[in-house]
């Protein structure tokens, strides 16, 4: 900006007070960032430019939420491996003081914390003067029914179906961030001073009698650990493996559910469920997402139309210079 | 609220500061509340409303003890804090702040066990980063005042030690009231101090205050009386005099007290007497003071106020909406607390889930609900939001920042740029709705020209004179590229320069045939054109456009008949023509020496011209033992008589002479004795003459029409001097007089030397100044002439004072009365025209009295002057006494050009829809012809003058005109009547109805009176442009409070002298126009400017800018902080109201603080909406800050709504794809935060008008580290955080292709309204914003013609709409003309007719003459 030059060059020779010429100015840099001037992308709005975006995320869209569609849809099919769940509604294990009635440090093994529990636990911490193992709510409402698969067979003898018991758990929680307390070889001992939770049946060391799959490192334990979101939930319970190609994991035919009920629900309006479903690359089955992405598609294209039209109506003034009041 | 704080925390000041005195003696940021009130209460009670001063000697050891040790000594601490205290004090002043104490709540509620909603440590933590965030800056902040403060209280001063029995060095922290300090040339005084001696003979030392008020021109300060005729130095030791004088107080232009001698005799003392600390003592050998303020009582710390407090309008209404957030938040918080209490009377017994207490108890539901609200409180916190106000301070030192390296503010000439001294309130600078200005320094250059002059009833037009100030404006306007920056319309208009058109045109009206137009047949003789050539220095107020006067040929040829002879007694040829010679000669001297200039040498621009005084200096040479011996002579004869060196111009009646003059009868100076000055004069100002340059010469060459004036001794020296003037009106009146050859050469208080061309050097006695003030508006000098041996009076001031201190000459009265009605009559009608030309007009006259008269007047002027309490009003009187029965010898106009740019900032500003006020203290014809030059009035405008004499008159008269607008605007659908709210004003905005009102002084003390105020500002509700004329400095800042007070409207104050400040600091925004006059304005403002035109960029780009940006980002943060925690609130429905978190703490105590603090900041400070350029070519674009629409109640609530929404988006779609599934807690808030973290930041890039690198590489950064960290803390923390573990939750969902698919289409569907939103606006009703963005995309060419279409279409617009109102209004009335028949009309009369005539005009088209003739006033002619 030259603007001050001129004038000033006729009023004054210079700044009266800087005689050298050398003294520092105190004019800013002209600089694009001190001016303001940084090349920006300056979006503009307008039913023109915008065209192509919704186009595109209806294209995009509308596809994607077929293929979510279709593989939700092809969940049903009990081919591959088949997952065993046990669903729990209207348990709230959500709940703020129940999440929090855990001791990580104890699960991890921490030979303190297994005989000193964190404060969280209350009132799960101790019972009769021992520590809890593990402690807390959460380990002390455990699912602990029993359910047995068998196939009734053209003999109509029940053919139990092999449930695998291991697998079921995040790998990282099952082997980094549960571990059982360090000692001997004997599980027993290195639970030592230590009492089960008081609804349990059996101490934490009976779980299982798979060495690799008993203590804190029971699956079912650490999957019930993993508190659910919701109240409504369910939570894997087996693994049914396939075994050839040839036949179908679960073959069609009359199959028995055997429970043994220990896990009362019914006076917090609670139900129990089994599930078994094949898992996608999705997850499982859950039609939501694929509707959701046809409709957010659908819509989209609908708006570009509808753009297109006010585009093509109003072009004149969402253009340039042709701009009026 | 916040002021409440202030308050409170003033008044914990007040406490502390009367408990640890010594620690906090600190009355920095509350001093101007204070004033002295904390002062008083530390002085002792013994002394009363005075503080007494001894010195630390002998006879008053114990009266030492007593009342100096009160005192403060000279240590200046400004920091507010110490090493011990920084910790709990800086808490203490940060908890002051309602949010940080809510956050503080907060917290102490986490450590409540029963409501504990996080780990107790994490909720410290975004209130402990804030806390040391700003602790750390203010920590810094005081280390550096720490720093200074330390520098300066290790200063080195020489004191006087009792010990020694001399002056020792000692640092400036251990000065103490009532030590002797010894100051030698450019050293800085150290404390106020009462000054005893000054090696200079006259007992004056000069001063710079620059470092106080900036003002860089010397001024006098004089030894009390009856030491400056001590030939020694005052002795400490014998010094037995106690000082008395008023407590500390922060009044810089004033200070009184008197010395009390050991024999009681009192000796008054004043400001004059004072040295300040922190100015300079310049010209003067040494000085010896007493100390009488140290360290923060001294004036200049007490002034010293710190930074200005203000809260801006829009923060004012983001604290209504956090309000309504806590409301919000309460609101949420009871759901929450009710529905949790519902939930566990059904679940009451489930212990499976519903984890029982420790104890094992179950509370009943009605206490747990009731914890739970206070649960809620802590979970949702986050919707107040903690980090808006740390935010909003960031953009805002942003703001101030790119405001501050704006180029186009900065001014090659004073090296200055835009100042911001509140950091605050940037953004109300986009709000601004009504407008102040100051006029001369303001609108104008306050560079005075001298113009033209009448003597003895004769106009000398100096037409040269007036050849050369064109030349001079079309030089400036040629050269001008202003319209670079403003549109290209305005190139179409007549000139920029407006103002010498119009005085042109007026003069040709006027039918003076002198005044020629510009460009025409007639030329410049070519001797005129030399002295335009610049000189290479100059000093304040002498730009050569100021000094290089050409002298009238007529008034020169009168000059010539200037002969010594004249003064003769014994020559008793008196005639008429000469007496009209003796007019001239003492009109001239008048203009020389009726001022208080002071005299120095450019080559030393410090040194004061001066003879060798009698200390000191050795004797050298003949000339020099000839002037000592002239000198002695003065001396001897005018030493008792004494003047008062300077005041600033600031108007304080109090300040009058305070030196004793003693009058005796003395015997006058002998002939022989004025032969001798006379003759060693000449070989003096020769031998110093050597220095002239060749500009000088040139410009003697040149600028002299007598021949015989190269001849004069002396004149080379003239040319050789630089005064400096406290007020430019000055300066130009002594540069013309010595154009004339009446060249002032040397100023003491004693004496005036004039180099009279004819009549050789003259010597005049200063007798007395009666400096000028604003009460008075006048000044006088008495002086004993030294042709004559008469006491003289020359008095200088605004005419309507002076005509009316004139003698009334009876009607058959002699010859020299008779004339001198004739010549008052005269000059009354010159001073007509001059103001009509926009001119400043001040009268000379002078009074001769005898020495008896005088004698007798002094006697009553000492009294006044030794008074110590109604001092100001006695000196009043006294001066009323001198001033009157004057005789008239003359007027002069003096121009005051109009800035550069000015005509096109107003015009823009006026476009913008600011009203603009010129206040102004001149004349209304002045007043009215620099509004009509700076296009503050149009020619078409419609004018109402209100000038009456009685408040009745003026509700009369105002009522009237309303009802003439009214009747006007009939046709119009928006009827206004008279009992309109005053909250809503009538705005007749585009009814093609321009007005414009002038009101004076006397009419507007009638006006502000509280029954005609509604009135009043109806009235001026109708008008474009209010000018106040006269008015008091008092009467402006009433009227901006008026204004601003009652119609709830921004304000904004404009201008550049002491007389603003009041103003200045009333309005919302006080601007300080960094000119002529000082820093004072600018000392009170809010920004600092070097020249007007720089406001219309400042409010118009900036102003809008700031505004813009920080509403929306205000906006953005609440709508942000809403979003995110009703996904948090939306969880509570599917836990039982728990207060579960499905969230990691750290993630969510994060997600505020940094995964999205950084973007809304950087949109702060760096979003543009709209260029630069389009802003200022389409200053129409500010009304939407004017009228708020970025941030207005409803945009508000439709901002939370759309939160809302997004946050039931964010929540649900992740919901339903969930349901139902093995979903674990934090898994499934991963997704979520995700999500909202996509939204929040596409969601402001909706928002963001234009995106620079720098919001690419926020945006992204915020995005890179929100997964860095949620990967870094999923992989490291194993059992770190118990409870909540997001242990590997991030990485098992990166590998999962749900979660993408769910943050896609959540953030899409969730962004989509917005976004349609936008695009329907952007595209069906863009905004005028919206469409002005287009401009920036243009290239220039395709810009102009847009530019024009813009315009075009506006105008045809606003005329059709016209059209359509007026025809269906005027039915049943006389057939109209059509718009564009009007329009035609108008700019054919407009050519024709004088602005005044023209309104007539046009009010006889619409109605015929009947009410406007009746009353007389409505659009009267200006003629």
């Amino acid at each position: 900006m030259a603007m001050n030059y001129n004038a000033k060059d006729e009023v004054d020779g210079g700044p009266p007070c800087a005689p050298g010429g050398t003294a520092k100015t105190r004019r800013p840099d002209n600089t694009a960032f001190k001016q303001q001037r940084l090349p920006a992308w300056q979006p503009i709005l307008t039913a023109g430019t915008v065209l192509p975006i919704f186009f595109i995320i209806g294209l995009i869209f509308i596809p994607i939420g077929i293929g979510i569609f279709v593989t939700s849809n092809n969940i049903r099919e009990i081919e591959g491996n088949v997952f065993m769940y046990y669903g729990l509604s209207n348990f709230y294990q959500n709940h703020r003081r129940y999440v929090k009635s855990r001791d990580d440090s104890q699960l991890n093994g921490d030979s303190s914390a297994l005989l000193n529990p964190s404060k969280e636990c209350e009132p799960y911490r101790r019972n009769e003067d021992k520590p809890i193992a593990p402690c807390g709510a959460i380990a002390n409402s455990m699912f602990n029914d029993t359910l047995e698969l068998f196939l009734i067979g053209n003999d109509s003898y029940p053919v139990p179906i092999t449930l695998k018991k291991k697998g079921i758990a995040w790998w990282t929680d099952k082997n980094v961030k549960f571990r059982n307390p360090p000692g001997g070889d004997n599980l027993e001992e290195r639970f030592k001073g230590t009492t089960k939770p008081v609804n349990w049946l059996n101490p934490v060391y009976v779980l299982d009698s798979d060495p690799d799959n008993n203590g804190f490192i029971n699956e079912d334990f650490i999957v019930w650990m993993r508190t659910a979101a919701l109240p409504t939930f369910r939570k894997l319970y087996r693994l049914i493996e396939r075994k050839s190609d040839l036949h179908p994991t679960l073959p069609a035919g009359r199959y028995s559910l055997n429970i043994t009920y220990n896990y009362p629900v019914h006076y917090f309006d609670g139900r129990k469920r089994m599930i078994l479903s094949t898992i996608s690359w999705m997850g499982g089955k859950n039609p939501f997402l694929g509707i959701a992405y046809i409709a957010v598609g659908s819509i989209s294209f609908l708006l570009g139309v509808v753009l297109l039209v006010i585009n093509h109506k109003y072009r004149n003034s969402s253009n340039t210079a042709d701009i009026t009041i | 609220m916040a002021e409440a704080l202030q308050w409170a925390r003033y008044h914990w000041r007040r406490l502390i500061g009367g408990a640890t005195r010594d620690e906090d003696s600190r009355p920095y940021n509350y001093s101007s509340l204070l004033g002295c009130g904390r002062k008083s209460s530390q002085t002792p009670k013994l002394a009363g409303r005075h503080r007494i001063v001894v010195p630390y000697l002998q006879p008053f050891k114990d009266e030492y003890e007593k009342f100096s040790g009160a005192y403060v000594n000279n240590r200046i601490r400004t920091t507010k804090y110490t090493l011990l205290n920084f910790v709990p004090r800086n808490l203490f002043e940060q908890f002051h702040r309602a949010a940080n104490l809510y956050f503080l709540f907060l917290v102490v509620l986490n450590w409540v066990p029963l409501v504990e909603a996080f780990q107790k440590e994490i909720t410290m933590l975004p209130l402990v980063v804030v806390l040391t965030v700003i602790a750390i800056k203010d920590g810094l902040e005081d280390y550096r005042k720490y720093k200074i403060d330390k520098q300066i209280n290790n200063l080195i001063t020489k004191v006087y030690s009792r010990k020694e029995k001399k002056y020792i060095d000692r640092c400036w922290k251990d000065v103490t009231v009532g030590d002797f300090i010894r100051l030698s040339c450019n050293e800085v005084i150290p404390a106020d101090m009462v000054l005893l001696f000054s090696t200079d003979p006259d007992g004056i030392c000069h001063i710079e205050t620059s470092g106080l008020d900036g003002e860089s021109n010397l001024k006098q300060r004089q030894v009390v009386r009856g030491y400056a005729e001590q030939d020694s130095e005052v002795d400490p030791e014998k010094f037995s005099t106690r000082i008395e004088c008023e407590n500390p107080n922060n009044d810089l232009s004033r200070f009184r007290g008197f010395l009390e001698h050991s024999n009681k005799e009192r000796v008054g003392l004043s400001k004059e007497n004072l040295l300040l600390r922190g100015c300079t003592i310049r010209n003067t050998e040494a000085v010896v003071g007493i100390v009488v303020y140290a360290g923060h009582e001294t004036k200049a710390m007490l002034n010293n106020s710190g930074p200005r407090y203000k809260r801006s309008k829009l923060e004012r209404r983001a604290n209504t909406d956090v309000l309504w957030c806590v409301m919000l938040l309460v609101i949420m918080c009871l759901t929450g607390s009710v529905g949790h209490g519902i939930w566990l009377s059904r679940y009451e017994k489930m212990h499976f889930f519903n984890n029982p207490e420790p104890d094992r108890r179950i509370i009943s539901p009605l206490l747990a609900g009731f914890y739970m609200f206070w649960t809620m409180i802590i979970l949702l916190q986050v919707l107040i939001p903690i980090s808006l106000y740390v935010s909003i301070e960031i953009v805002k030192l942003g703001q101030i920042y790119f405001i501050q390296s704006d180029v186009d503010f900065y001014n090659e000439k004073t090296d200055s740029t835009v100042q911001c001294r509140a950091l605050n309130i940037a953004e109300d600078l986009g709000q601004i709705q009504y407008l102040f200005s100051d006029k001369t320094g303001t609108l104008t250059e306050n560079k005075m020209v001298f113009r033209r002059c009448s003597v003895a009833g004769f106009d000398y037009c100096h037409e040269e004179n007036a050849k050369r100030l064109e030349s001079y404006q079309e030089a400036v306007s040629e050269d001008e590229d202003f319209t670079d920056t403003l549109s290209g319309s305005l190139s179409n208009m007549a000139k920029p320069r407006a103002p010498s058109c119009r005085i042109v045109r007026n003069g040709l009206l006027g039918n003076k045939p002198s005044n020629r137009l510009a460009g025409s047949s007639f030329t410049l003789g070519s001797r005129e054109g030399a002295s335009e050539v610049p000189h290479s220095r100059q000093a304040a107020f002498s730009s050569p456009i100021e000094t290089d006067v050409v002298p009238d040929t007529r008034l020169s040829d009168k000059f010539s008949q200037i002969t010594p002879r004249l003064f003769m007694p014994l020559d008793e040829t008196i005639q008429n023509p000469l007496l009209e010679t003796l007019y001239i000669i003492d009109f001239f001297i008048a203009l020389a020496i009726c001022n208080t200039v002071v005299v120095s040498a450019p080559n030393q621009p410090r040194q004061k011209i001066r003879h060798p005084s009698l200390g000191g200096l050795p004797i050298k040479s003949l000339e020099e033992i000839k002037s000592l011996f002239q000198r002695l002579s003065v001396r001897r004869s005018s030493s008792p008589s004494l003047n008062s060196g300077k005041e600033p111009s600031s108007g304080v009646p109090n300040a009058f002479v305070s030196r004793l003059p003693l009058f005796s009868r003395m015997k006058p100076a002998s002939p022989v004795e004025e032969e001798i000055s006379q003759v060693c004069e000449s070989p003096q100002c020769s031998s110093s003459s050597a220095c002239c340059t060749e500009t000088e010469k040139q410009h003697s060459d040149a600028g002299l029409l007598n021949g015989k004036a190269e001849s004069l001794p002396g004149q080379p020296m003239a040319c050789n001097l630089c005064y400096e003037a406290e007020s430019p009106d000055e300066a130009a009146l002594v540069y013309a007089a010595r154009a004339y050859q009446c060249t002032l050469q040397s100023r003491t208080p004693e004496q005036v030397m004039v180099d009279f061309g004819a009549l050789g050097p003259l010597t005049f006695q200063l007798l007395h100044i009666l400096p000028f003030d604003s009460v008075r508006k006048r000044m006088s000098v008495v002086v004993r002439h030294p042709l004559s041996n008469q006491v003289v009076v020359y008095t200088k001031g605004a005419d309507s004072v002076i005509m009316e201190l004139l003698s009334v000459a009876s009607p058959d009265g002699a010859s020299p009365e008779k004339q001198q009605m004739i010549i008052r009559e005269k000059t009354q009608k010159h001073l007509d025209d001059y103001a009509k030309q926009g001119l400043r007009t001040l009268c000379i006259a002078k009074k001769v009295m005898s020495d008896t008269e005088y004698a007798e007047w002094l006697r009553n002027h000492f009294l006044a002057e030794t008074s110590i309490d109604n001092r100001e009003e006695l000196l009043l009187e006294s001066a009323m006494r001198l001033e009157n029965k004057l005789t008239l010898l003359g007027a002069t106009g003096i121009e005051d050009r109009l800035q550069e740019g000015v005509p096109e900032s107003i015009e823009a500003l006026h476009k913008a829809g600011i009203k603009i006020w010129m206040l102004t203290g001149d004349k209304q014809e002045t007043a009215v012809n620099i509004a009509y030059a700076c296009k503050l009035l149009e020619p078409d405008d419609k004018l109402f003058i209100l000038n009456t004499q009685s408040k009745d008159a003026c509700g009369m008269l105002m009522s009237t005109i309303l009802k003439e607008l009214q009747k006007k605007t009939q046709a119009l659908p928006e009827q206004v009547s008279l009992s309109v709210d005053l909250h809503q004003p009538p705005v007749p905005q585009d009814s093609g109805l321009r007005a414009g009102l002038i009101i004076t002084g006397k009419t507007l003390e009638f006006a502000l009176h509280e029954s005609l105020q509604k009135q009043f500002l109806e009235l001026t509700s109708w008008c474009q442009a209010v000018v106040c004329c006269r008015a008091t400095p008092l009467q402006k800042s009433e009227v901006v409070k008026l204004v601003r007070s009652h119609l709830q409207v921004m304000t904004l104050a404009i201008g550049d002298g002491a007389n603003d400040v009041s103003m200045i600091q009333v309005a919302d925004i006080g601007i300080g126009v960094s000119g002529q006059e000082g820093m004072q304005a600018v000392m009170a403002s809010d920004f600092a400017v070097s020249q007007f035109k720089h406001l219309s960029k400042l409010l118009l780009v900036h102003g809008h800018w700031c505004y813009t940006r920080l509403s929306n980002m205000i906006l953005y943060f609440f709508y942000k902080n809403v979003a995110y925690v009703n996904l948090l609130f939306w969880y509570q429905f599917f836990c039982g109201f728990s207060g579960t978190s499905m969230t990691d703490y750290w993630v969510l105590i994060f997600f505020n603080l940094l995964f999205t603090s950084a973007p809304p900041v950087i949109y702060g400070v760096l979003e543009k909406d709209v260029s630069a350029e389009t802003l200022m070519q389409l200053p129409e674009l500010y009304k939407s800050g004017q009228k708020s629409e970025a941030y207005l109640p409803h945009t508000f609530w439709i901002t939370l709504l759309d939160a809302f929404y997004q946050s039931l988006v964010c929540f649900f779609v992740p919901y339903f794809t969930y349901q139902g599934s093995d979903i674990d807690i934090f898994a499934f808030g991963n997704p979520l935060n995700t999500a909202a973290l996509f939204i929040i930041l596409l969601h402001l890039v909706i928002e963001s008008k234009s995106l620079t690198w720098i919001h690419m590489l926020v945006i992204t950064g915020s995005i890179l580290s929100y997964f860095l960290f949620a990967i870094v803390f999923g992989a490291m923390c194993v059992t770190c955080n118990p409870p909540s573990n997001p242990y590997w939750i991030m990485q098992e969902h990166m590998l999962d292709p749900v979660f993408y698919l769910v943050c896609i289409l959540t953030t899409c569907i969730a962004l989509l309204p917005r976004f349609v939103y936008r695009v329907l606006q952007g595209s069906l009703f863009p905004s005028p914003i919206l469409r002005a963005k287009h401009f920036d995309r243009l290239t220039p060419e395709e810009r102009t013609e847009a530019l024009k279409k813009w315009r075009g279409a506006g105008k045809m617009n606003q005329e059709t709409s016209n059209y359509a109102n007026q025809s269906a209004g005027k039915s049943g009335r006389k057939p109209m003309p059509g718009p564009s028949a009007v329009f035609a009309m108008k700019s054919a009369t407009s050519c024709a007719i004088e602005q005044g005539n023209l309104s007539l005009c046009e009010t006889a088209l619409d109605h015929g003459y009947s009410e406007t003739q009746a009353f007389e006033m409505a659009g009267r002619c200006k003629d």
